[in-house]
């Protein structure tokens, strides 16, 4: 009886939770169905509306009147260019700086290894001026390149990576060895497909920061055809139901590689067997 | 370190350049350029420096508006860490207790992480807009709710949409730490002790230690940094710059009042304030927690 209880408790809990996340997307996403007088006499609806279609092909493709040079699709476009980049770039650039830490007897090892771990505690924030200037003196204001890179120099995957190549036995590198493998090889062959759940976590983890970046894009931005999704929920104007529909659909992409991946997700990052 | 390593040879470095490079660009030269704003001051044209020594700092500690922004940081990091962290404890707890649905309230509970905080910001001003806000509306006939006037009620408001998305976060590294708890260890806990909310006090939360510490580290870095696209989407600083962040506030300085010298003094006090949280952290809290 008590262990119904307690069951009892924990569910009821858990659903009391989960109302209070879903329960306002819900609200948003329903209100983007319905129509713009409705919405302004009624307020945010729980009931879908039948304005689906109308209200979000809308805002997807209609260019001029809405926006003014760029459609909410090419936002989509740029976000996902700049998403990917980031998580190709930083993965790609930690996977071998922690390689190099871990198995090389570098000269300077510490010295090295505070250079790149102190950025950790110098979020882009706290350069966002000198960043945007340092851009402006290699002409790469407005471009993807220019979205990318600033947000790509982190440090955080590096650390990841080195923490787990740590836990790969030494006996990997001597049997590698004694097959003739040169750094290159051993690293191609053996390292990265022994860390492919954590290169999978750490891609999710940077294309998801990489998309969700807000106050970057606004400042290194000027021309709308670099706009992307986030920062575009400032600068979109149009009907209030066009808004609930731009903000659903700008959720979309992140929430649906966090649910579709997160069991990667969660592998990589907590080192889950 | 490892036993066995390659020798050290040009080709470390080739492993090492693209990130480092990347850092030395655009990152160590941005920070030093930030020095050199800090400690000059522009004229008024904008065609040179002078150095300045300190007087970019005695600005910004004259500068009441400073104080309330560092107060104003001060408990939102606070207030922030203390209810998502016990939710997400609260829920985490939970998730861990039923025998059925376990991945599916997983899956329920954890994507609100993955939206932008400044996307919900944006859904947090439908909830709070005069016009048609529900959470507006019933504050308002519970206390008169009014954020644009009150520094209490606007205080509420970012702390809401503030706490929103970080509980996942909160939920999703404190299942995982339960779940890295042994299970022989919480079933001898059971033959002691037979009260469970003593047990988990006494034993499951210690064990958290590790967890716990690190997410008020997280907590407090999302509180100060990443909390930018919600002010800036929900009170942009009403109802008078009392809900503006530290970072909020150095963003405005330097962009709108193009007064780089104080949003580079600024950003200095930033850099300070993060690094002695991470020698606390590193120093005082890692000596004294238990892992395993």
């Amino acid at each position: 009886m008590t262990r119904f209880i307690t069951s009892s408790f924990a569910h009821l809990i858990l659903l009391i939770g989960i109302l209070v996340m879903v329960v306002p997307v819900w609200m948003i996403f329903a209100s983007s169905t319905h129509s713009s007088s409705m919405i302004n006499m009624n307020g945010l609806q729980m009931l879908l509306g039948d304005s689906f279609y109308e209200n979000y092909l809308r805002v997807l493709l209609y260019q001029g009147g809405f926006f003014k040079e760029i459609t909410a699709l090419k936002m989509f476009f740029n976000s996902f260019i700049m998403a990917t980049g980031v998580a190709i770039l930083s993965v790609v650039t930690s996977l071998m700086a922690a390689y190099a830490l871990v198995y090389y007897r570098i000269k300077h090892a510490t010295l090295l290894f505070w250079i790149i771990f102190i950025t950790i505690l110098v979020p882009l924030e706290l350069r966002i001026f000198p960043t945007y200037s340092v851009m402006a003196e290699l002409n790469l204001v407005n471009s993807y390149f220019g979205l990318i890179v600033p947000i790509s120099a982190s440090a955080i995957a590096t650390l990841f990576f080195r923490q787990f190549y740590k836990t790969v036995p030494d006996e990997l590198l001597e049997s590698a060895k004694l097959d003739g493998a040169n750094t290159w090889r051993f690293f191609v062959d053996f390292l990265i497909p022994l860390s492919k759940t954590m290169i999978v976590a750490m891609l999710i983890f940077m294309f998801v920061f990489g998309y969700n970046q807000y106050l970057w894009p606004l400042l290194v931005t000027t021309s709308e055809q670099y706009w992307t999704v986030v920062m575009g929920l400032k600068m979109m104007s149009g009907s209030i139901v066009h808004r609930f529909a731009f903000v659903m659909m700008s959720m979309v992409p992140p929430i649906l590689i966090i649910i579709l991946l997160q069991k990667h997700f969660i592998k990589g990052v907590f080192q889950d067997k | 370190m490892k036993k066995v390593q390659f020798k050290s040879s040009y080709s470390q470095y080739l492993f090492l350049a693209p990130q480092l490079g990347i850092l030395l660009i655009f990152l160590y030269w941005p920070i030093i350029q930030t020095f050199r704003d800090a400690f000059t001051m522009q004229d008024a044209f904008g065609f040179g420096a002078t150095f300045v020594w300190f007087d970019n700092f005695l600005f910004i500690f004259d500068d009441p508006a400073y104080f309330i922004a560092f107060k104003f940081t001060i408990i939102y990091s606070f207030v922030i860490t203390l209810i998502t962290g016990s939710i997400g404890l609260l829920l985490a707890v939970q998730a861990n207790n039923v025998m059925h649905g376990k991945s599916t309230y997983k899956t329920l509970l954890i994507w609100p992480y993955a939206i932008a905080p400044a996307v919900v910001g944006v859904m947090a001003n439908y909830f709070f807009s005069e016009r048609f806000g529900l959470l507006y509306h019933l504050f308002h006939e519970l206390w008169g709710f009014n954020w644009y006037e009150s520094v209490f009620d606007s205080y509420i408001y970012v702390i809401i949409a503030g706490s929103w998305k970080q509980i996942s976060a909160n939920f999703i590294f404190f299942l995982a730490g339960l779940q890295a708890i042994q299970k022989s260890v919480i079933e001898a806990s059971m033959i002691d002790c037979k009260n469970s909310f003593r047990r988990f006090w006494t034993i499951t939360f210690p064990l958290l230690m590790p967890t716990t510490f690190f997410l008020i580290i997280i907590n407090i870095t999302y509180a100060f940094f990443d909390t930018f696209g919600i002010i800036d989407t929900t009170t942009i600083g009403a109802p008078s710059g009392e809900t503006r962040t530290l970072v909020y506030k150095a963003y405005m300085d330097g962009f709108r009042g193009l007064d780089l010298g104080s949003a580079g003094a600024q950003s200095i006090m930033m850099m300070l304030i993060v690094l002695v949280i991470t020698i606390f952290q590193f120093r005082y809290i890692e000596g004294k927690i238990h892992y395993n």
